[in-house]
């Protein structure tokens, strides 16, 4: 075969598996333009770029809005909340996502208004690989000890007292912690910055904290690999992770003293507790409530409030309704937790705000 | 002449007389031979060890991946969290896109550099600084390289591309394919290209004609690991041309500015999900990935063969 | 023109020009690739500028990354890249330069053709061709091993490797522990699985390039060491290896540079440990695996400090060349001639 047929080949194989999937649908609109133009008529691209918490969730109401919607196409990739929240300043994408939120000098520089929503929620586990121990009841004291460093050995007394007749190995507490930036982290130790003082001190709430103890794996997967292969270890997930891989959960102490179990009940009324102010944006790090679970975070949605095109706003404004109404049957599947309805109230009413441009925007 | 009579334990007549036929035998007692057959054993030995992680690698990639290895990869979309069966099409289409994208702007620009730097006298400073910067490049981590396509191309045509993500790949193949072609070019032996000035044939004509196609098995290797690597990379994906979960080319009409699905982003996400289904495509994507990247191998070996032998 | 033009002529006016152009063009090309380059550096340096202004010269000494009170040091990722990045560039060479010779010294075609010499099928037409099937086939599935993915091989230590080595890790610290390299136990990821994945990572880069480099080697240099009397292993360490230096090192720095710049396979292995520590079986850290790990959640602020990070990597890759670079004029001069 001669030479320029050879280099030929991979684009010929490109364009046969690209033809053979040639849909119905109408051709692109320049959807990502900043041209003030209408949309030609045609299929309306919506992007959005963020978290990894709630991409699963995300990705699947996605498919399941564009396969009943023809001419709305939807992609969501994780790329970590900080830089969704960059793309969504720089205007490369439609939307972002966040497990913190955003600033308020982030939110200074968006010119056009940004517009917060919450759109699930979900529990952070302290799942556990102790062979023998089918049921782990950890007290505030005895997780924050845990994760200082100070409570070193399954058998500890502080670990014992709350798990009477449970036979606790005499071995070391192997942690696992992130490796890598997350919003799971920030919210976990957020949590133990509000239970803790010392704590708070050191090392504090961050994304990247410098844990004073544990092995650090990347990614919730990194870490279910860890603790699935490490036995007597412990560490931090979402709620999600733990149950696929069927991993025993840690039932913890809440503030009324309380042992709550991580449930999509227990989640909701946590919830419950955290007062949502006008801009949408709220933490549960301590929650009160008999029944609430103790380690539970909203997730955000970032909106810009003004599109330039009116098909595109037409087209979120569906999208996310979609998301608030039907969409929150799927969440409890998925290890998610389904948002209490005067949220999703407040939530509506706040996307029916945001508008599409009369004038020009730039970008 | 006398011939050499081999009845056994005979000295030998004529010329050979006094040669010692006894000790011109192979024998493993002698210390160069032992030698000799150890370190033959031990570079045997070696190789294999080298091969294991490669089948190690290919029977994960099988085991956990394999069941889902069917002609519907090709032709289906990624599929939703607990939605069974679905594909990778478009990613195939993305990456295929993307590394021919990154292939044509950095192997032209490498091949062109390499020219100029393995005709460049020793006291060329231009030369050295590209030497330099070429190694420089070497260590540059993927992540940069999509970080910086993002604020070159991104930001400034305002949505992530696949042009972007070629941008980013070619950086990372380009130190590859410069620094081997360079490298091939100049050990392409001096007389033959003392020949072609000989016969009148100007510096271009000369590499054209001589230096290039003699060189181009080395820079084939050259341009297949790079491709082979940038095939892989996921961080400078993520960046610049982040995912889609559709197909590139709708209705006739392809539109190059927009998100691109790709092997190695579906392989990230997917693999990190707490979902059956998707860490399953995900290793099938593994394997295709490597496939292809094979198949890409063997083309370009087919071509610098045609290339000798035209 | 005469009649008959001969074949050596002096080259036309066209030629000529297109010949001055070509030149041009590749200048310009090479001129090309290092304004990219500069560009990139003077790109991640405006964007490191504000970090450098705050921290200085401190975060390359210091040890302690705590983005909650703002101190940020990556002398124990200094350490680990290099750390790493020398012990895979080792064991990488030591295995990649035993396959390049296996490979281009065709021990698997002599094998092959004595065992069909012996079984009688040597000169039967599809038989024949077996010798040279398996030597293509042996260098193809070398090369498969630079396709492979970084995710998958990252995903391929954690769950292959780790458990494989680490009884054998935990053996050694249990009896050696005195010994500074087996100065802790593996619990996880650490140096080792770290740098037995990099160092299969850069193994392709430095086989492919080494074995074309050793059958460049011109045979009359083989034949005339014969002729000397040497054996075939002489040969190879004697003669062929030392004139194949030069290709055979420019595959170890693209292989230490790309080893330096892992990213993702070390993020996931390397046990993300800001500590300093000769332990083999300790976790540590790297500077592209810190880029990897902390960038998608970085804020404004910390993507000024990634980025003197990721100056000072690039600095590393230079230092490492300059140093390579010295030490290969050194080595060669003694080497050179034998074209």
């Amino acid at each position: 075969m001669p030479a320029h047929r050879i280099l030929a080949m991979p684009f010929v194989f490109a364009a046969a598996i690209a033809a053979s999937s040639c849909s119905e649908k109408t051709p692109p609109s320049a959807g990502t333009s900043a041209a003030p133009a209408p949309s030609q008529g045609g299929t309306v691209r919506i992007q959005g770029a963020g978290a990894s918490f709630p991409a699963p969730l995300y990705s699947k109401w996605f498919k399941s809005y564009s396969g009943s919607h023809e001419n709305v196409q939807v992609d969501y990739q994780s790329v970590g909340s900080g830089s969704g929240v960059k793309s969504f300043i720089d205007k490369t994408v439609d939307f972002g996502a966040s497990d913190a939120a955003m600033s308020p000098e982030e939110i200074q520089r968006v010119d056009v208004g940004v517009q917060l929503l919450p759109m699930t929620a979900g529990s952070i586990v302290l799942a556990y690989n102790v062979p023998g121990v089918k049921e782990l009841k950890l007290s505030r004291a005895a997780y924050t000890g845990i994760f200082l460093g100070k409570v070193k050995r399954w058998n500890d007394p502080a670990i014992a007292k709350a798990n009477p007749g449970v036979k606790l190995p005499d071995s070391p507490i192997n942690v696992v912690v992130r490796a890598d930036s997350s919003g799971t982290t920030y919210v976990f130790t957020k949590h133990l910055s509000a239970v803790s003082p010392e704590f708070a001190k050191n090392p504090g709430n961050d994304k990247m904290p410098n844990w004073p103890v544990g092995t650090r794996s990347k990614g919730n997967e990194g870490v279910t690999a860890s603790l699935m292969m490490t036995p007597g270890s412990i560490g931090y997930v979402e709620y999600g992770y733990a149950k696929s891989q069927n991993l025993p959960t840690a039932i913890l102490e809440n503030r009324s003293g309380a042992f709550v179990a991580a449930t999509p009940a227990s989640g909701q009324a946590a919830l419950a507790s955290a007062q949502l102010p006008d801009d949408l944006i709220a933490w549960a790090s301590d929650p009160e409530g008999k029944d609430a679970y103790p380690i539970v975070t909203y997730t955000w949605v970032m909106l810009y409030k003004k599109y330039p095109d009116r098909a595109k706003v037409a087209a979120i404004q569906d999208l996310f309704r979609f998301a608030l109404g039907d969409g929150q049957k799927e969440a409890e599947a998925l290890g998610y937790i389904p948002l209490p309805q005067n949220v999703v109230e407040r939530d509506l009413a706040a996307l029916q705000r945001v508008a599409s441009a009369e004038n020009v925007t730039s970008r | 002449m006398d011939a050499i009579t081999s009845v056994p334990g005979s000295a030998p007549q004529g010329p050979f007389a006094g040669v010692d036929l006894d000790g011109l035998e192979r024998s493993l007692r002698r210390p160069r031979t032992l030698m000799g057959v150890l370190l033959s054993g031990l570079v045997s030995a070696m190789t294999l060890l080298a091969l294991v992680p490669l089948f190690s690698v290919l029977f994960m990639l099988a085991w956990r991946g394999g069941k889902k290895l069917s002609l519907s990869l090709f032709t289906q979309l990624p599929p939703a969290p607990l939605e069974a069966g679905g594909g990778f099409g478009n990613a195939i289409v993305g990456t295929l896109f993307m590394v021919g994208i990154a292939t044509v702007i950095s192997v032209p620009v490498g091949i062109l550099s390499a020219t100029h730097l393995a005709q460049a006298g020793r006291e060329s400073r231009l030369a050295a600084a590209v030497r330099f910067a070429g190694k420089v490049l070497t260590g540059f981590p993927s992540i940069l390289a999509g970080v910086f396509a993002y604020g070159a191309v991104v930001l400034v045509t305002g949505t992530f591309s696949p042009v972007a993500g070629g941008v980013a790949l070619s950086i990372l193949m380009l130190p590859t394919v410069m620094l081997t072609a360079e490298d091939a070019i100049r050990a392409v032996p001096a007389r033959m290209k003392e020949a072609a000035i000989g016969m009148g044939a100007t510096p271009t004509q000369t590499t054209w004609m001589v230096l290039l196609p003699t060189a181009l098995p080395g820079i084939l290797t050259g341009v297949m690991l790079a491709v082979a690597r940038a095939a892989g990379e996921t961080a400078p994906l993520i960046f610049t041309a982040l995912f889609s979960n559709y197909w590139i080319l709708s209705h006739g009409r392809l539109n190059l500015m927009q998100p691109t699905a790709s092997l190695a982003v579906l392989i990230y996400n997917f693999a990190g999900m707490p979902f059956e289904n998707q860490v399953e495509l995900a290793w099938a994507a593994a394997l295709v990935l490597v496939l292809l990247v094979l198949a890409a191998n063997l083309a370009g070996q087919g071509l610098s063969r045609r290339q000798i032998t035209s | 023109m005469s009649h008959e033009t001969p074949i050596a002529r002096p080259p036309s006016r066209g030629q000529l020009l297109a010949d001055a152009a070509f030149r041009r063009l590749s200048q310009l090309s090479a001129a090309l690739v290092l304004a990219v380059v500069a560009f990139i550096v003077l790109r991640i340096a405006f964007a490191a500028a504000p970090a450098v202004r705050e921290h200085g010269l401190d975060f390359l000494t210091g040890r302690v990354w705590d983005p909650n009170k703002g101190r940020y040091a990556i002398l124990p990722e200094i350490w680990g890249t290099l750390y790493t990045s020398a012990l895979a560039l080792v064991l990488g060479t030591a295995f990649g330069g035993a396959v390049a010779i296996f490979l281009s010294e065709g021990f698997l075609a002599q094998a092959t053709y004595r065992v069909l010499r012996a079984s009688g099928l040597a000169l039967r037409p599809g038989w024949s061709k077996l010798p040279d099937l398996l030597e293509v086939t042996l260098k193809n599935l070398v090369s498969l091993l630079a396709a492979i993915p970084s995710v998958v091989y990252g995903l391929w230590g954690l769950f292959v490797v780790i458990p494989l080595v680490r009884p054998a890790c935990n053996w050694l610290h249990l009896k050696m522990g005195w010994l500074p390299l087996f100065g802790t136990d593996l619990s996880g990821p650490g140096v080792l699985p770290a740098v037995i994945v990099l160092a299969i990572m850069i193994l392709p880069t430095i086989t492919a390039i080494s074995t074309d480099a050793l059958l460049a080697v011109p045979s009359k240099l083989r034949m005339a060491a014969y002729g000397l009397g040497a054996t075939r292993w002489e040969t190879v360490l004697g003669v062929i290896v030392p004139t194949a230096s030069r290709g055979i090192f420019g595959g170890v720095v693209l292989a230490f540079g790309r080893a330096l710049g892992e990213t993702m396979a070390l993020a996931m292995l390397v046990g993300n440990a800001n500590q300093i520590s000769v332990s083999l079986f300790s976790p540590a850290n790297t500077l592209a695996a810190l880029l990897a790990n902390a960038f998608p959640e970085a804020g404004p602020r910390q993507v000024g400090v990634l980025m003197y990070a990721a100056l000072v990597l690039l600095g590393i890759t230079l230092a490492v060349n300059v140093i390579g670079s010295i030490l290969l004029q050194r080595a060669s001069a003694a080497v050179e001639g034998a074209r």
